[in-house]
């Protein structure tokens, strides 16, 4: 950015390996947190935060977890949804049959639950890849949606085949309000997306990235491709199960099996690719646009005073925003996260470009 | 991590521009409006939207608000997609001087999703027709209003209605009904009570989903040819009510044998197919198709003056008359809370106990001019439905005509289920039971 790195010299071998070597990003990102933390609450209306922020944390961490199998392992699913609604499922069985469980421990054992599915449906990238192995993800979307439709243990035979979640509290601490909520999905996201930064620049990331830029030379140099393969497909599912209970508990509250459809997935590959694959950052943008834009070009006309019926106005939305995603890809194929990083070599030149 | 940061840029703007637009503190009552106008169910979505939009017109037109207070509205485009009903539910709750008075979603997949939000909010969510059959309890579903019925009623005055034409219920023994159903929670709400009535009166169910929006239904109607069930319930929404109607034609299904929930049987579900649909029956409930007293004054003071939302030949069509009446039942709570409350704008809470109270009687609908459009309510803090009371109407080709009996469901069946229902739903959701006699005290 407007800042340059000189003169902060890496003399041992920890300040070589930080998350963020250099002083001035970690100031930011230390300013960032406690603005998130600290300063949102306080002035952000509840609207924001239960149309905006609470989804578009929520879709962060699921878009996270489909940048790992995607964008970072090079296989390629377009069934994601279906691991969140694993997870979402299981989190309501779990919740619902074992109630003396803590929250968090359910979170945790639906994320695994969901990564054993995930493993399950990983299996044939081993052998196919591209667009037959996306079709083959897709047999996951399929098959959870007949599956929690249809057999009724899962849904603790409702009646109308929709279920609905208790309040979620944590050590006594009642996650009731937007704000409550808004924090506490922060908190789960910095733990992931911390988890996530390590994961994707330790020997596994390595390991995923080498499968994903030429598997044969990969498998020359060492690197087994079951164990890479499998391993990505299991934390991508894992984030992603994660992401779904969330979305059921903290957004949606009740919800059908429609609530994780083919739509759904088809966003989250969309987040990943306007924002960029293979960077979190990118995983962030990505979530922000395809959850704000709808909304904001929704209330664009209200805004403007122009009187326009509600039809007309969701109509012309849905145009801008199909326009605007074909826009993007071809201007920047590599996503919000690429322009960003263009942004900053440009800004550290300025004003005196060559 | 920075996108959080144009992210909170872009809320921080919404916030400072929310603000601008806060109404000053003027006799106004703020009615949101649901609605979806795009979409697989726009076809059956718009009328209803009309209808509700044009009650609420036309009180101010005529009667210049409610008891004096103007109303004001906002619609909200939710394409019948539960995330976006949502958004519009967080969008338009706080707008007008005392937030908003009621909700009114159709579509039982949000009324699912909002029901939770209810209680902390104190809205009251009006689901005329629809919604969570179980919601009738009002000590657990404290903030819904099922006004006229919910599915469970519907389906059972269905099978009333075909046990008769056997010659007795009792005669539905080894007979097939078929549920040919939306698959979604609307369309499975019926189940419980047809399995319920099936274990008394042995007849045998079958269970035909049909996924969303419902145009491919070769596998359902397929399975049907071969099973020949003796009935088919159609529990239908949208393009999926016409694509029901034309399989059947298409594999000689005869059409007299069908019959459709109140949501099956207005004009846009048989318009497509026309004269081949004729013998379809449909129950319809409060408001059937016609003019009355209401339309006359709709023409008069909104559409001769150019206010009116839709157009002028599409009044008195069946959905739009039943969101004429769904908007009357609203506007009728808020009238009933003025004499508690006093004539101001009134909170979601107030506007509860004005609903929880409603007696709109024989000489009530009269006065409103829905003479014939609709059957008297009275509900309670226990019971927030009212009696459910509907009749059969049959297409004859051009036009519906309503048959003579009027059917009632059979509370000795519906109570205890939906004592149980709501139960599970209490223990899962920690709510702890309003206590009725207390409050009233």
């Amino acid at each position: 950015m407007f800042y340059r790195e000189n003169g902060q010299f890496k003399s041992n071998y920890a300040s070589d390996q930080q998350m963020l070597p250099i002083l001035q990003d970690r100031v930011f990102m230390g300013l960032l947190l406690v603005f998130a933390f600290g300063a949102v609450p306080l002035f952000v209306s509840d609207y924001v935060f239960l149309s905006l922020l609470i989804p578009f944390l929520i879709l962060t961490l699921a878009a996270i977890g489909l940048n790992i199998l995607v964008g970072y392992c090079g296989q390629i699913s377009i069934g994601h949804a279906a691991f969140m609604s694993v997870g979402a499922y299981a989190a309501y069985n779990l919740a619902l049959r074992l109630p003396q469980l803590n929250f968090l421990v359910v979170l945790v054992l639906a994320g695994l639950i969901a990564a054993a599915v995930g493993i399950l449906f990983g299996i044939p990238s081993l052998r196919i890849k591209g667009l037959y192995l996306a079709v083959a993800t897709l047999a996951a979307q399929f098959f959870t949606d007949w599956l929690f439709a249809r057999v009724k243990w899962f849904t603790n035979y409702s009646s109308s085949g929709s279920v609905s979640t208790a309040p979620i509290e944590l050590f006594g601490w009642k996650v009731d309000s937007p704000a409550e909520k808004y924090l506490f999905l922060l908190g789960v996201l910095v733990v992931f997306t911390v988890v996530a930064k390590n994961l994707v620049r330790g020997h596994i990331g390595r390991a995923w990235m080498s499968m994903r830029d030429m598997d044969v030379a990969a498998e020359v140099i060492g690197i087994r491709p079951v164990y890479a393969k499998l391993t990505a497909f299991a934390v991508s599912s894992f984030y992603v199960g994660v992401a779904g209970a969330l979305w059921g508990f903290v957004y949606l509250g009740a919800w059908e099996p429609l609530a994780f459809n083919l739509s759904l997935s088809l966003n989250l590959l969309f987040m990943i690719i306007i924002g960029g694959m293979g960077s979190l950052l990118g995983s962030y943008f990505g979530a922000a646009f395809i959850v704000a834009l709808p909304i904001l070009l929704d209330q664009v006309p209200n805004w403007l005073g122009v009187e326009m019926s509600t039809a007309l106005a969701s109509h012309l939305a849905s145009m801008i925003f199909g326009s605007l995603i074909v826009f993007f890809l071809i201007v920047e194929p590599h996503g919000l996260a690429r322009l960003w990083a263009i942004g900053k070599e440009k800004l550290r030149l300025w004003p005196f470009p060559h | 991590m920075k996108a959080k940061i144009a992210m909170l840029a872009v809320s921080a703007a919404i916030a400072a521009i929310g603000s601008t637009t806060v109404l000053a503190q003027a006799k106004e009552q703020f009615f949101p409006v649901l609605s979806y106008r795009t979409g697989a169910y726009a076809p059956n979505g718009i009328p209803f939207a009309n209808g509700y939009v044009d009650y609420l017109k036309l009180v101010n037109a005529r009667d210049g608000g409610i008891d004096g207070v103007k109303i004001t509205f906002e619609e909200c485009e939710t394409g019948y997609a539960t995330d976006k009903g949502v958004e519009c539910y967080e969008r338009l709750k706080g707008k007008g001087p005392t937030g908003a008075t009621l909700f009114q979603p159709l579509s039982t997949g949000i009324t699912f999703a909002v029901t939770d939000k209810s209680f902390a909010d104190k809205i009251p969510i009006i689901t005329a027709g629809y919604g969570r059959a179980d919601s009738v309890d009002g000590t657990v579903f404290g903030w819904n209003f099922p006004l006229g019925g919910t599915y469970w009623d519907a389906a059972d005055m269905l099978v009333q209605h075909v046990g008769k034409k056997e010659g007795g219920l009792d005669k539905l023994k080894g007979k097939k009904i078929a549920l040919v159903y939306h698959d979604s929670p609307y369309g499975k709400e019926p189940i419980a009570l047809l399995q319920e009535r099936a274990k008394m009166h042995g007849y045998e169910l079958l269970l035909l989903p049909v996924t969303h929006p419902g145009v491919e239904q070769k596998a359902t109607w397929l399975q049907i040819r071969q099973q020949r069930p003796d009935y088919v319930f159609l529990w239908g929404w949208g393009v999926m009510n016409s694509t029901s109607l034309k399989e059947a034609v298409a594999t000689g299904y005869p059409r007299e044998k069908m019959y459709g929930v109140w949501w099956s049987g207005a004009e846009p579900d048989v318009a497509p197919v026309g004269e081949a649909a004729k013998g379809y029956n449909a129950l319809v409930f409060l408001a059937p198709a016609g003019q009355g007293q209401v339309h006359k004054d709709m023409i008069k003071y909104v559409y001769d003056k150019g206010q009116g939302t839709g157009k002028k030949e599409e009044i008195g069509e069946v959905l739009y008359n039943r969101g004429l009446v769904s908007a009357m039942m609203g506007v009728e709570g808020v009238r009933r809370a003025h004499i508690k409350y006093g004539k101001k704008p009134l909170t979601g809470e107030q506007v509860r106990w004005g609903l929880e109270n409603l007696a709109i009687d024989k000489a009530a609908i009269k006065k409103l001019g829905f003479d014939g459009f609709m059957l008297p309510v009275s509900t309670s803090c226990v019971n927030h439905s009212g009696e459910s009371t509907a009749s059969i109407h049959t297409w004859d080709g051009k036009k519906w005509v309503v048959g003579p009996d009027h059917y009632a469901s059979d509370q000795q069946i519906l109570k205890p289920m939906i004592r149980a229902s709501a139960e599970k739903y209490a223990t899962e959701k920690k709510i702890t039971r309003r206590d009725c006699a207390k409050e009233a005290g």
